[in-house]
């Protein structure tokens, strides 16, 4: 039994030129109202998306800005209708997309939650009966007849969530609104959205949040440009739509790493000020330095925890001895994370002669998820350069969980048996 | 079109209940408060009745007392001129509740229609005490048209309301349009002037042309003169007032699907 269905639901979003507003007068004695009120042009928010919802389940949205998500949420909340296809729901819908969207600012909370009930939905009596859970849950016993416009935004969007939350729904929209609270009220919220699929009810969430959809969705659709990617088990279909993001960052990474070029003849005082830039004599040169992956295969993308190789290929002009190879990584604020060179690791040059390849491995890549930029050189013994790539090569290091920081250490926690985590 | 019209009644709790809203939070934070409701009539009355009595005198001495002459048809003008620049930019200014949340577009202009008829009845009492102040007393015999004129005034508005509101969606223009027909209108119509007068009698059947025509002398015979002459048009007038409620409900209805995108 599926509580929501949409089939092969397309919608068409009109653009209007500017002729459009000609003239009221022509538009209504030319008889030409309903044809000046046809689209130029249109955009094509969502293209035969079909998926079904099941019943007390909870079912995530997710995609990139742009890709539908939300209009296929008005369409389930019934504000805008289908181009094409049909949507089906089964219940009362209660939509968490802009809350307190009815809240008058001039009048109290109490008024407010009294006729924001109405027009979800309540009778009054039903709200009389709802009042004490609505307040406690929105934390505003205090502040409850006051006038709005005195509230926070945080107290503002509680009292929305409150509200709505309780308007006791079969089937619960929520669109990004989890990101209004704290930390404790976003818990509060998820307790909340458990307690009702416990209750045989339905919830469907559109977020950026992939972490939240794994948690909380049994399952997910995947929407790009109006167009369902996948669908099914949200672990799954978050793994593609993760895997695609990835690739398409791998992509842009790739067009923007073009060849380095000298830029200035001497290098900056400081190694830790960064500017990037490329310098040094060019007796030795660094010709290409290529990012692989695990297997060996050029990459941009890495995930915490991969090996990652960095490969310099290397052309002396003339045979020499005095050389040096160093690497740096440095993380988006242009802090150093890591930086070492043969110098430092006391290896005695002995030759360098015509091409080679040198390639640093790092087994695993133990940072935090971010954009990172490396240095790669090779200078004499007395840190005169050959060579020097400041900042010219960028990477991307993704984690799935969302620690911070620079270094991500290997560990784990251990716990005695009094403490306890669900 | 008729199944939606008939889910009007469904929403007569939140209708009221975003009337009160209205109507409590448009005197939040003023001194008066609601004494306003009662203040604003009067101060537009006396600014009425200083030009017409004392700049401007020699009026017909069957309009005496000028003043409640004036009350009996400013007031029902007052109500519909407000509701319908109220109900212009209903939907625009809700925008929010139509693309956010699931909400009958319609509740909208209604509740603009029924706020201003809750200032009309408000202005009633001080109606009654400028009659008791110029000791100028209705006839009881006609009174019970009074409700009559007040239906038809309410369903005709209605439906200019929907049709406006809907209008406005589409064509910015009818909110400035409006304010300049309205100014035409209110002079087009014997309210600052008996409907007897001979001018208005050489374009007669000009200005029975014009729908408010009858509501103000409906008004005007009710209230004032105390005898009504004028049933036969106001009937026909209410013929008129639910065809114009039914063809602005349509317009209103057709062009529904629109406002989510364009408001």
């Amino acid at each position: 039994m599926s509580a929501i269905e949409l089939s092969k639901v397309s919608k068409t979003y009109r653009r209007y030129s500017a002729r459009r507003f000609a003239t009221l007068k022509s538009a209504l004695l030319g008889r030409s109202l309903l044809r000046e009120l046809q689209p130029d042009e249109t955009l094509m928010a969502l293209k035969d998306v079909s998926f079904r919802v099941a019943k007390g389940s909870a079912f995530g949205v997710i995609g990139r800005n742009g890709s539908g998500k939300s209009t296929a949420l008005k369409l389930v909340a019934g504000i805008t209708k289908p181009t094409s296809g049909t949507v089906r729901v089964d219940g009362r819908v209660s939509a968490l997309i802009e809350l307190g969207a009815g809240f008058h600012p001039e009048i109290s909370g109490r008024e407010n939650v009294f006729i924001n009930g109405i027009m979800l939905g309540l009778s009054k009596r039903e709200i009389e009966k709802r009042f004490d859970d609505i307040v406690d849950f929105a934390e505003l016993r205090d502040f409850i007849d006051a006038p709005v416009k005195t509230y926070s935004s945080g107290m503002y969007m509680r009292l929305g969530f409150a509200v709505a939350i309780n308007v006791n729904p079969d089937v619960l929209l929520v669109d990004e609104v989890l990101a209004v609270g704290d930390e404790a009220f976003t818990h509060k919220c998820l307790d909340k959205f458990r307690d009702f699929r416990q209750r045989g009810k339905t919830v469907l969430l559109v977020t950026h949040s992939l972490g939240l959809v794994e948690r909380l969705c049994d399952e997910a659709v995947w929407l790009e440009s109006g167009e369902k990617q996948a669908d099914g088990d949200s672990k799954r279909v978050v793994d593609a739509y993760l895997t695609a993001v990835d690739r398409s960052e791998e992509r842009s990474l790739a067009a923007s790493a073009g060849a380095a070029r000298y830029s200035s003849p001497a290098p900056a005082a400081n190694m830790f000020h960064a500017s990037e830039g490329r310098w040094g004599s060019g007796e030795v040169e660094i010709t290409a330095v290529a990012l692989l992956g695990q297997s060996g295969e050029p990459s941009f993308v890495f995930h915490t925890g991969d090996s990652m190789s960095i490969r310099l290929s290397v052309r002396a002009a003339q045979p020499t001895s005095d050389f040096v190879f160093g690497v740096g990584l440095f993380n988006a604020d242009g802090v150093c994370c890591f930086g070492t060179n043969t110098e430092l690791e006391q290896r005695q040059p002995y030759l360098l002669a015509g091409e080679a390849d040198v390639t640093f491995v790092i087994d695993s890549l133990d940072l935090v998820e971010g954009t990172y930029k490396l240095d790669v050189a090779v200078h004499k013994r007395d840190g005169a350069p050959y060579d020097y790539h400041r900042l010219l090569y960028t990477f991307r290091v993704a984690s799935r969980s969302r620690d911070v920081g620079i270094f991500r250490p290997r560990y784990h926690w251990t716990f005695s048996s009094n403490v306890r985590f669900r | 079109m008729f199944s939606n019209l008939g889910s009007l009644l469904r929403y007569r709790g939140l209708i009221q209940s975003l009337v009160a809203r209205e109507l409590k939070a448009r005197y939040r934070g003023s001194v008066l408060g609601f004494v306003w409701s009662f203040v604003n009539p009067l101060l537009l009355l006396s600014i009425y009745s200083f030009v017409f009595m004392k700049i401007m005198p020699g009026n017909d001495p069957r309009v005496t007392p000028f003043a409640v002459f004036l009350f009996c048809g400013l007031l029902p003008w007052t109500w519909f001129a407000s509701s319908l620049t109220e109900a212009t930019s209903s939907l625009i200014s809700g925008g929010n509740l139509i693309k956010k949340v699931l909400f009958p577009a319609e509740v909208l202009p209604i509740v603009s229609v029924f706020s201003n008829m809750v200032h009309f009845l408000l202005g009633l009492p001080i109606l009654i005490a400028f009659m008791i102040a110029f000791r100028h007393y209705p006839t009881v015999g006609v009174l019970p048209w009074f409700p009559i004129v007040l239906a038809v005034q309410l369903i005709f508005t209605l439906g200019l309301a929907f049709a406006l509101s809907a209008l406005t969606v589409h064509f910015r223009d009818v909110r400035d349009l409006l304010t300049n027909v309205l100014t035409l209108w209110f002079f087009a119509t014997p309210i600052i002037y008996p409907y007897f007068m001979p001018s208005v009698s050489r374009f007669l059947t000009l200005f029975r042309l014009n729908p408010f025509y009858h509501l103000a002398v409906s008004y005007q015979e009710i209230l004032f003169f105390g005898q009504f002459g004028h049933a036969r048009s106001l009937l026909l007038l209410a013929a008129l007032s639910v065809l114009v409620f039914l063809g602005g409900y349509w317009l209103f209805d057709r062009l529904r699907d629109s406002f989510a995108e364009a408001v």
